[in-house]
């Protein structure tokens, strides 16, 4: 009990420090959450072992660290930030890089994009459409049970802020680039905002990377409304270094008869937390859960996702994979809660993992809490090696067991990175999946690190 | 060819084969028939290579080589090929990835450059017309959803790919319509060279309507126990296996 206060306290501590300077420079309608928020996490703490969704996951080994943080960045930080290009080069996308956590400065905090989208800093975008952020902010994240989440909005500053009014399309995506970069070990957090509004169709990328080899901890928070009739599609792609913790909460709150999908792809990182959270707000709506891992040494990757079906004719499908290689341990957590009203619910999950030593370790969970009647679900994991017949059947027709192994594994990779629309990104994930699985490091060229 | 002999072959330490010798030249179709647990498809996973089948005794010898030493991938180059009694499901990968990575180590192997993917696709169409193969099933993931036809169509069109010297067709009949059975059966007819042998194992005399053997054999409780022409299949067909099975019992 007393470690787990000792941890908290050290992230109180940083609001009781900063909290002057951080209520100072952002938006009063922000601001009014962070109060309450700081109680909440006072009162629930870091999540430990206790915890129901992070029963397989030790945060202690990244939380119990004394990082820097900082509020109020200085511009002259953002030149690395500035000269970031991302190497997928067919990839034709809206880029807007973050730095620890902040919006560049340097070229303006918000931009217009076709169909009058707007997209740029979180904390600039408070204060220019107040009315936007009152009606969407702070109104989807939220939990009873992690502190983690009311840590970001008790303290986060700035993030990404895009508005996409209604019947806008935008074919092109916005691809967003997470640097972190430090000399010193440090804590960030950042809020992302996405405002979908109906009939308008937007996919979004998002990119962690990790520019320098200090110890990293990030907490972010992503908030996304998506309207009635609207499109919307979230990548992630996580390719930091092994000494990095990455921490997401991604709320994605469907109106009626809209599509959403979201698929977190995890290629590197120490300790990965990825939340997923759809909320299915009205009849006829639709989500996809996509996830793939991939782990080796001592890394950790934990998916927790919760998908509620409010309104009745709601469809959800969950498709997470994972190969574990060495020491590496996993967790999956798929929650499917279904109201007592929404009947004609079709809710699917499905979790698939390859184990590649015997000191690999997946712990996977499902559940379900179902309250309607007429309801169509169903959920399987799996948690195995290769398969031998698989195997042995390629080896058949000429193809030797190294090479035999990587296509199985591809193959069951693919299968995530194929729901991928982008694609010149589904090309490039494919490569960079290949990479890995050869053994060799799939890094983006930009990658300054090396992980040994 | 291929010479076998006195092969004795045990799974989990159950002795299945008990000694079994047979002799296959190039140009000869042989069937190997039997009642079922009689170790057909041990003898088939035997010489394509599968490990969970301890061979115990005995030696099989591929031209000239001792095929037992060989890894399966290298059986496969070497030109053996096995059409599976139930052929594996491997979902994402696709037939055209898997067909294609197959076909360029055979010519590996045998010092040619891989095809340009242009030479590939020919390739890939020519032999599907050959086979009667659906043109979408090669845009899917190997046998993914395919029925059962469907997979065995696509066994022969991989042997058409590979182009063996000697093909142990696995119960290939089996599960098979009549329609289905005779498109398969004209595949393998089709591929059939001077130079090149078939060993068909069925429980049915029906497939040797369409595939004419020249050596009949009868596989009981894991040895051969009869070899003739074609004509033994036919009376099998007629009187079943009991006769054998009783003229076996007796001499025990």
């Amino acid at each position: 009990m007393n470690e787990k206060s000792e941890v908290t306290e050290f992230f109180s501590g940083l609001y009781t420090n900063n909290i002057k300077k951080i209520t100072e420079g952002s938006s009063p309608h922000i601001n009014s959450f962070r109060e309450e928020a700081l109680e909440m996490f006072t009162k629930l703490g870091v999540p430990n072992r206790k915890n129901e969704s992070y029963k397989y996951t030790n945060l202690d080994l990244f939380f119990k660290h004394n990082y820097k943080t900082y509020f109020i960045p200085d511009e002259s930080d953002f030149q690395k930030a500035e000269e970031f290009r991302c190497d997928v080069t067919d990839l034709d996308a809206h880029g807007v890089v973050l730095l620890n956590g902040f919006y560049p400065t340097i070229n303006g905090k918000l931009r217009k994009l076709p169909g009058g989208i707007t997209i740029g800093s979180l904390n600039e975008a408070a204060k220019q459409f107040p009315d936007l952020i009152e009606k969407h902010y702070g109104k989807y994240a939220g939990s009873k049970t992690d502190g983690l989440i009311h840590l970001n909005t008790a303290m986060a500053y700035d993030g990404v802020f895009i508005h996409v009014p209604r019947g806008s399309v935008l074919k092109k995506p916005v691809q967003v680039v997470n640097l972190v970069d430090s000399k010193e070990d440090t804590f960030s957090q950042h809020r992302n905002l996405i405002i979908v509004e109906e009939n308008s169709e937007f996919t979004l990328i998002i990119c962690d990377h990790t520019l320098s080899p200090q110890k990293f901890l990030t907490n972010a928070v992503t908030e996304i409304y998506v309207g009635e009739n609207a499109h919307f599609d979230i990548i992630r792609v996580q390719n930091e270094h092994n000494n990095a913790c990455k921490v997401t909460h991604t709320f994605i709150h469907q109106e009626k008869n809209s599509y959403a999908s979201s698929n977190n792809i995890t290629l590197h990182g120490g300790l990965v937390r990825n939340s997923t959270f759809h909320y299915l707000g009205g009849e006829g709506a639709e989500c996809n859960s996509y996830g793939l891992y991939l782990s080796d040494k001592w890394q950790h990757i934990d998916n927790f996702v919760n998908i509620e079906h409010a309104f009745p004719n709601c469809t959800s499908n969950q498709l997470f994979k994972g190969v574990l290689d060495e020491m590496a341990t996993g967790a999956f957590n798929g929650r499917i809660f279904v109201a007592p009203d929404a009947q004609g619910t079709l809710a699917y999950q499905k979790n698939n993992n390859i184990l590649l030593t015997d000191d690999a370790k997946m712990d996977t969970k499902p559940q379900l809490e179902i309250y309607a009647d007429d309801v169509k679900c169903s959920h399987g994991a799996t948690v195995g090696q290769l398969d031998d017949d698989a195997l042995f059947y390629m080896q058949s027709r000429g193809i030797d067991k190294r090479q035999s192994r990587l296509m199985l594994m591809f193959g069951f990779a693919h299968e995530v990175i194929q729901n991928i629309k982008v694609e010149a990104l589904r090309e490039r994930m494919d490569s960079l999946v290949m990479q890995r699985l050869k053994g060799e490091l799939s890094r983006c060229a930009s990658c300054m690190v090396k992980c040994g | 060819m291929l010479i076998i002999k006195d092969l004795k072959a045990a799974i989990a330490g159950k002795t299945i084969l008990k000694g079994i010798s047979l002799e296959v030249k190039s140009g000869e179709i042989h069937a190997i028939m039997g009642p079922n647990g009689s170790g057909k498809s041990t003898l088939a996973a035997v010489l394509a290579g599968r490990d969970f089948v301890e061979v115990t005794e005995g030696s099989v010898t591929y031209f000239g080589k001792d095929l037992l030493s060989m890894a399966p991938e290298d059986r496969s180059k070497e030109g053996i090929f096995l059409g599976f009694q139930y052929p594996i499901e491997i979902p994402g990968v696709s037939m055209v990835n898997f067909m294609k990575t197959a076909v360029n180590e055979h010519r590996k192997h045998k010092g040619l450059e891989p095809l340009s993917a242009s030479d590939f696709l020919k390739l890939m169409r020519d032999k599907k017309e050959l086979v009667e193969i659906d043109s979408k099933l090669a845009n899917r993931s190997v046998n993914e959803g395919f029925s059962g036809g469907e997979k065995k169509k696509n066994e022969i069109f991989q042997m058409a790919m590979l182009e063996p010297k000697l093909a142990i067709l696995d119960e290939t009949d089996s599960g098979l319509d009549i329609d289905a059975l005779r498109i398969v059966a004209n595949g393998v007819n089709k591929l059939k060279r001077p130079d090149n042998s078939t060993i068909v194992i069925t429980h049915y005399q029906r497939l040797l309507d369409y595939i004419v053997p020249d050596v009949v054999h009868v596989l009981y409780d894991g040895r051969i126990v009869k070899t003739s022409g074609k004509e033994l299949a036919l009376e099998l067909e007629d009187k079943g296996y009991d006769w054998i099975k009783k003229e076996v019992d007796n001499q025990d």
